[in-house]
C-alpha cells in the first residue's frame, strides 16, 4: 500500500465477487499494458541500445550506429563520477532534512488534529499547497527570497553570520534547501497516513510502564510509523536523485553544483552525446532500483499500488 | 515538572507546525504578490503595485501560447489516462488473472523511475523511430506517466465498492452492459474524477520528461524554464497564481462540502 498511500485512503479490499470471464479482464487490460509496453517498457530498451552505440566515422555530430561499446560506460563514470556522487549525497541529505521537518508537522496533523476532521483535511491541503502552483515558479521564488539583495541575506550578512563575499544561491546548501522544500510533500504524506491509524493506548502503555518520553517515541512511535517513513524516504530520494530544475545554474545551483540529471540533459539535448546520456540514465536507473526492490521483495507486489 | 513539560510538548508542536505551514506557503505567496509588480522586463525587484499584469496577461510574447499548449496537452493526455488506467483498475481488482503479479509490477516501476530517466527513454525511442518531436509526442509521454496515478486513485475506490450493489441490479434483470452504466460507473466517478484532476496537475506542472520530447513545442513550464535565464515576466506569476487559486479554491470548497454531508450523516445516524 505504502506507494498507494500517496494516492488518498485505500479501503481494505473486500473479498469480491470475482469472475473468471477471462477474455473481459483481457479487454480492460490490453490497451494500458501495450501502452505501457510502447512507451515504458520499449523506451528502457531504447536506452540500452543506444548506450553501446559507437559514432558514425566520418559522421556529423549526433549520428550514432549500433555497437557494443562498453566503453561507453567507463567513459561516463569517469567522466561524471563527481556528479554521480553529488546526486546520492545531495538527495541523501534532502531526504534526511524532508524527514526530519516533515514529522513533527504528520504528527500533529494527524494525532493532534485526529478530533477535528476539517482542520485536518486543510491542514493536508496546505501540505500539498505548493503543489498547485509551478514547479519551476516556486524554485525560482526561493532564488531570489536568498539571492545578495533580498533582506534575508543582508541581514545574516549584517549579524555577521554569513563570512563576507560568500552567497546563499548556487551552493551546495541552496541545491539541497531548494530539493528539500520541493519534494516535503512526498515526505510528509505517507508519514501522515501511518500516524493516523496510530493507536494512542500503544504509546500510553509505554508511559504506563515508565518509559521516557524519548524511548517511547523511538520505541513505539517511530516504528508503527516505519511504513510511512519508508515509503516517504523513496518518495523524496527517487525524484530528488533525478532532478534538475533545482541544481540548474538559471535557479539554485551554482558551476560546481550539477547533479547527473543535469549531465544527462546536457549530453542529450545541447551537446548531441546519446550514447553518454543513455549510459547514465540506465546508471541512474539501476542505483534507484536496489532500494527499490528491496521495498518490492518486503512488501509484495499486491501491496505495490 | 512533568505537567509543564506536557503542556509545553503540546505547544511547541503547535507552534512547529504553524511555522512549518509558513514556511511551506512562502514561495506561494511570493509568487501571488510578484504578480502585481509593476515591473518592466525582468521581475525581481518590487517597484509597485499594478494590475495591468492580470488585466493584460497575454501581452507578454509566449505567455498565453504556452498556457494554451499545456490545457490541451493536460486535457487529451488526462483523457487518454484516465480510459486506460480506469480499465486496468477494474481489472485488477475484478478479475483474476495470469501474470498479475507483473502488471502490477509494471504499473509500480514508472512511478518508481526518476523523470529524467523516463524523458531519457522515450526521447531515445522517438529518435531511433524517427519521429518528429512536438505536441502529440508530449502527449504521448504525458498519458505514459498518468496512467499509473490514475489506476492507484481508482483501484481504491473499486476496492471499497459494495458488490451487492451490482448484484441487486443483476437481480433486478439489467444486462452486464446496464448494471455497468446505471450501477458501477457513478459509483466509481468520484474515484474517476480524482484521478483525472491529479493526471491533469501532473501533466499540467511537468517539466522534465517534456522537456526531452517536445522539440519546438513550448508548454507552461518550458517556457518558464527558458524565461529563466533572461528573467520571467510578470504575467507567468499571473498564471501560475490563477491555477493556484483556481486549484485551492476548488479542492477546500469540496472538503468542506464533503464535512457537512458527514456531519449530516452522523446527526441522522
Amino acid at each position: 500500500m505504502a506507494f498507494g498511500a500517496f494516492g488518498g485512503t485505500i479501503a481494505a479490499p473486500a473479498e469480491p465477487a470475482v469472475r473468471k470471464r477471462s477474455r473481459v479482464a483481457l479487454f480492460l487490460l490490453l490497451p494500458g499494458i501495450l501502452y505501457l509496453a510502447l512507451f515504458f517498457l520499449a523506451p528502457l530498451l531504447s536506452l540500452v541500445i543506444t548506450s553501446f552505440q559507437a559514432p558514425v566515422e566520418f559522421g556529423d555530430i549526433g549520428q550514432y550506429q549500433t555497437a557494443f561499446r562498453w566503453e561507453n560506460y567507463t567513459t561516463v563514470i569517469g567522466t561524471y563520477a563527481p556528479h554521480i556522487l553529488r546526486s546520492f549525497v545531495f538527495a541523501a541529505t534532502a531526504t534526511v532534512a524532508a524527514l526530519l521537518f516533515s514529522f513533527p508537522l504528520a504528527y500533529f496533523i494527524g494525532v493532534t488534529l485526529r478530533r477535528f476532521p476539517l482542520a485536518q483535511a486543510l491542514a493536508l491541503t496546505l501540505v500539498i499547497a505548493p503543489f498547485f502552483i509551478s514547479f519551476l515558479l516556486r524554485t525560482l521564488a526561493w532564488k531570489q527570497l536568498l539571492s545578495d539583495e533580498s533582506w534575508f541575506v543582508s541581514a545574516l550578512h549584517g549579524l555577521q553570520l554569513l563570512p563576507p563575499g560568500s552567497h546563499v544561491t548556487g551552493t551546495a546548501f541552496s541545491v539541497i534547501f531548494g530539493l528539500t522544500y520541493n519534494f516535503i510533500p512526498f515526505m510528509t504524506l505517507p508519514i501522515y497516513t501511518s500516524l493516523e491509524k496510530l493507536d494512542l493506548r500503544y504509546v500510553e502503555a509505554g508511559g504506563d510502564l515508565y518509559a521516557s518520553p524519548a524511548s517511547t517515541f523511538f520505541r513505539i512511535t517511530v516504528p508503527l510509523a516505519a511504513p510511512g517513513i519508508i515509503s516517504g524516504a523513496l518518495l523524496t530520494f527517487i525524484p530528488a536523485a533525478g532532478d534538475y530544475i533545482n541544481a540548474s545554474r538559471d535557479f539554485l545551483g551554482g558551476t560546481d553544483t550539477a547533479m547527473i540529471g543535469n549531465v544527462i540533459e546536457a549530453n542529450f539535448l545541447v551537446l548531441q552525446n546519446y550514447p553518454a546520456a543513455a549510459a547514465l540514465s540506465l546508471i541512474l536507473m539501476v542505483a534507484i532500483l536496489i532500494p527499490v526492490s528491496v521495498y518490492v521483495v518486503r512488501s509484495g507486489t499486491d501491496d505495490l499500488l | 515538572m512533568n505537567a509543564f513539560s506536557r503542556w509545553f510538548g503540546r505547544y511547541a508542536l503547535w507552534i512547529y507546525s504553524i511555522l512549518a505551514f509558513v514556511f511551506l506557503l512562502i514561495p506561494i505567496a511570493y509568487t501571488i504578490v510578484f504578480s502585481f509588480n509593476d515591473s518592466r522586463r525582468s521581475n525581481i525587484v518590487w517597484r509597485g503595485f499594478t494590475l495591468d499584469n492580470w488585466t493584460q496577461v497575454c501581452n507578454s510574447q509566449g505567455v498565453c501560447e504556452a498556457f494554451a499548449n499545456s490545457l490541451v496537452v493536460g486535457v487529451v493526455a488526462t483523457i487518454l489516462a484516465t480510459i486506460l488506467g480506469t480499465m486496468i483498475a477494474i481489472a485488477l481488482v475484478r478479475f483474476r488473472f495470469p501474470f498479475r503479479n507483473s502488471t502490477t509490477l509494471l504499473l509500480f516501476l514508472p512511478m518508481a523511475t526518476p523523470e529524467v530517466v523516463l524523458g531519457a527513454g522515450l526521447a531515445a525511442e522517438f529518435l531511433t523511430a524517427g519521429v518528429q518531436k512536438g505536441v502529440v509526442t508530449v502527449i504521448l509521454a504525458h498519458t505514459m506517466f498518468c496512467i499509473s496515478f490514475v489506476v492507484v486513485t481508482v483501484r481504491a475506490r473499486v476496492a471499497s465498492l459494495d458488490p451487492a450493489l451490482e448484484e441487486a441490479g443483476r437481480d433486478l434483470y439489467a444486462s452486464p452492459a446496464q448494471v455497468f452504466v446505471r450501477v458501477t460507473f457513478p459509483l466509481l466517478l468520484p474515484g474517476i474524477i480524482a484521478a483525472a484532476l491529479l493526471s491533469f496537475a501532473l501533466s499540467f506542472d511537468d517539466f522534465i520528461i517534456t522537456n526531452f520530447n517536445s522539440g519546438a513545442f513550448v508548454t507552461f513550464p518550458k517556457y518558464v524554464y527558458t524565461a529563466a535565464a533572461r528573467g520571467i515576466p510578470a504575467e507567468a506569476n499571473v498564471i501560475a497564481s490563477a491555477v493556484f487559486v483556481i486549484a485551492i479554491v476548488f479542492v477546500v470548497t469540496s472538503q468542506v462540502s464533503s464535512a457537512a454531508k458527514r456531519k449530516r450523516l452522523a446527526k441522522q445516524g
